[in-house]
């Protein structure tokens, strides 16, 4: 589904990927994690083409990501991501959340993209919430509408930035709820995560990355069980004392 | 110590609301041509095209450095004559208002992309990102997500650069077209009474500027609560 294969990318002199190669079977869950500045979001933003990169080569669903001519707006049509600060978009209704891209990108009616925004609405739990505009919400019931945004267009694969960092603690179960959700019923995940519950629930492998670079890659128990680096020890030892 | 004589006011009235009504005219049209065209200019400049960019800067540039009288005489002095030769209009036909209104137009749209440029930039980039990853192409991420937002940020300032652009159109003296200005003038000029006529042609700006500024400020309160 998703093929990463020696991927570069600097900012001048500061090199913010190096060497990043990783696969990613249809249905699986992987989960990225690393401390912060370790290139784990510029990494999911590369595979939809939100950032570019210098070197090596992605591949999404067969499609060459960073290749001149490639459709880039018809890629992300069908690739979900979500963000760490939700961006919904504050000036339009939940609904309207949910259904511009539906009308404008995928060309469908309004009332088959406003059934089926109500449909994932009811699916996070916020179909009494449609009319009212993101501001009104929590940021939990913000990051669901977001889910539920992406999730309109039928994506291929989702990718989640952090998704629960911006918030509260109280709120970040009904989100990770709605995810685990997603992962059983087979989507294909990539999710940058400080949450080793999450990960441990429903991840196939973990992917700890440090500097720049792909540290290290493990079925998900292995990982937790004996990490081979110590840099990804050091790392499991300050997020799982608390 | 000067003796006012008020008296040629009221009769007056009547032709002034026509020169009103001129000046109105050519601030609604220069507004929303001015805001058009001046969104055009900014997006362009925010573009990675480099020549698409340095077109738009230029653009700016170059209305910004030159007085608005002189663009106005340019107008007047080409464009009737352009228009003219294209339209094969004959010579009777009265272009001073349409080229006064081309002319604002293109002026104050280089002082509009300005000011929609900060507003496009004060748009976080996330909301562009959130627009592309769903797919929508860069135009369609700035009509539907960024500029909806921009619009809202900037109304204050877009209404205060329409009372600005409003007191400018009294420019258009220069080509003797009878705005409110040019007639209060006229008027003033014919009784010989210039002094009272500019002085209430001075009030009714200061009345009207002064209302749509408080109007304004109000706005801004609603908008920002």
């Amino acid at each position: 589904m998703i093929s990463v294969r020696d991927v570069y990318k600097s900012y001048g002199e500061v090199e913010v990927l190096a060497a990043c190669s990783v696969d990613v079977r249809k249905g699986e869950v992987i989960v990225v994690c690393g401390p912060s500045g370790s290139g784990k979001s510029t990494l999911i933003k590369c595979i939809n083409g939100l950032e570019p990169f210098e070197r090596g080569q992605i591949v999404v669903d067969g499609v060459e990501v960073g290749r001149r001519g490639t459709n880039l707006s018809r890629l992300r049509a069908r690739v979900g991501m979500v963000f760490q600060q939700f961006e919904l978009f504050p000036h339009m209704k939940v609904i309207d959340n949910l259904t511009i891209a539906q009308v404008k990108v995928l060309g469908r009616s309004r009332e088959e993209a406003r059934r089926k925004a109500l449909a994932l609405l009811d699916r996070v739990g916020l179909r009494e919430h449609a009319d009212k505009h993101p501001g009104q919400l929590s940021g939990g019931q913000q990051q669901r509408v977001a889910i539920a945004r992406s999730l309109a267009l039928d994506p291929v694969c989702m990718l989640f930035d952090e998704p629960t960092s911006a918030l509260d603690p109280e709120m970040i179960n009904e989100v990770l709820d709605v995810m685990v959700g997603l992962a059983r019923d087979g989507m294909t995940m990539v999710v940058v995560t400080h949450e080793m519950g999450f990960a441990r629930k429903v991840a196939s492998r973990v992917v700890f990355m440090d500097q720049g670079r792909i540290v290290e890659e493990a079925p998900t128990a292995e990982f937790f069980a004996q990490p081979k680096t110590d840099r990804a020890r050091q790392f499991l030892s300050k997020v799982l004392h608390h | 110590m000067y003796d006012f004589d008020w008296s040629s006011i009221p009769g007056a009235l009547p032709f002034l609301w026509q020169g009103m009504k001129v000046s109105l005219g050519i601030t609604a049209v220069a507004v929303a041509a001015g805001i058009a065209w001046g969104t055009v200019l900014a997006v362009m400049r925010l573009s990675s095209a480099r020549a698409v960019s340095l077109f738009a800067a230029g653009y700016v540039g170059l209305f910004r450095s030159v007085p608005l009288v002189m663009v106005l005489l340019w107008f007047f002095l080409i464009v009737p004559s352009l228009l003219r030769d294209v339209l094969r209009l004959s010579h009777a036909t009265d272009l001073r208002l349409a080229s006064a209104m081309v002319a604002f137009a293109l002026f104050e749209a280089a002082y509009y992309s300005e000011i929609i440029r900060a507003g496009i930039q004060s748009v976080s980039k996330g909301q562009r990102a959130a627009a592309l990853a769903l797919g929508m192409t860069p135009l369609q991420a700035m009509w539907h997500v960024v500029l909806p937002q921009a619009f809202r940020n900037m109304l204050p300032l877009l209404l205060t650069q329409a009372i600005i652009l409003f007191q400018d159109t009294s420019l258009v003296y220069v080509s003797a077209l009878a705005d409110f200005f040019g007639a209060a003038y006229k008027v003033g000029d014919r009784d010989g009474r210039l002094v009272e006529m500019l002085l209430f042609a001075g009030a009714v700006y200061f009345v009207l500027c002064s209302a749509a500024s408080w109007a304004v400020r109000l706005l801004r309160r609603r908008v920002l609560a």
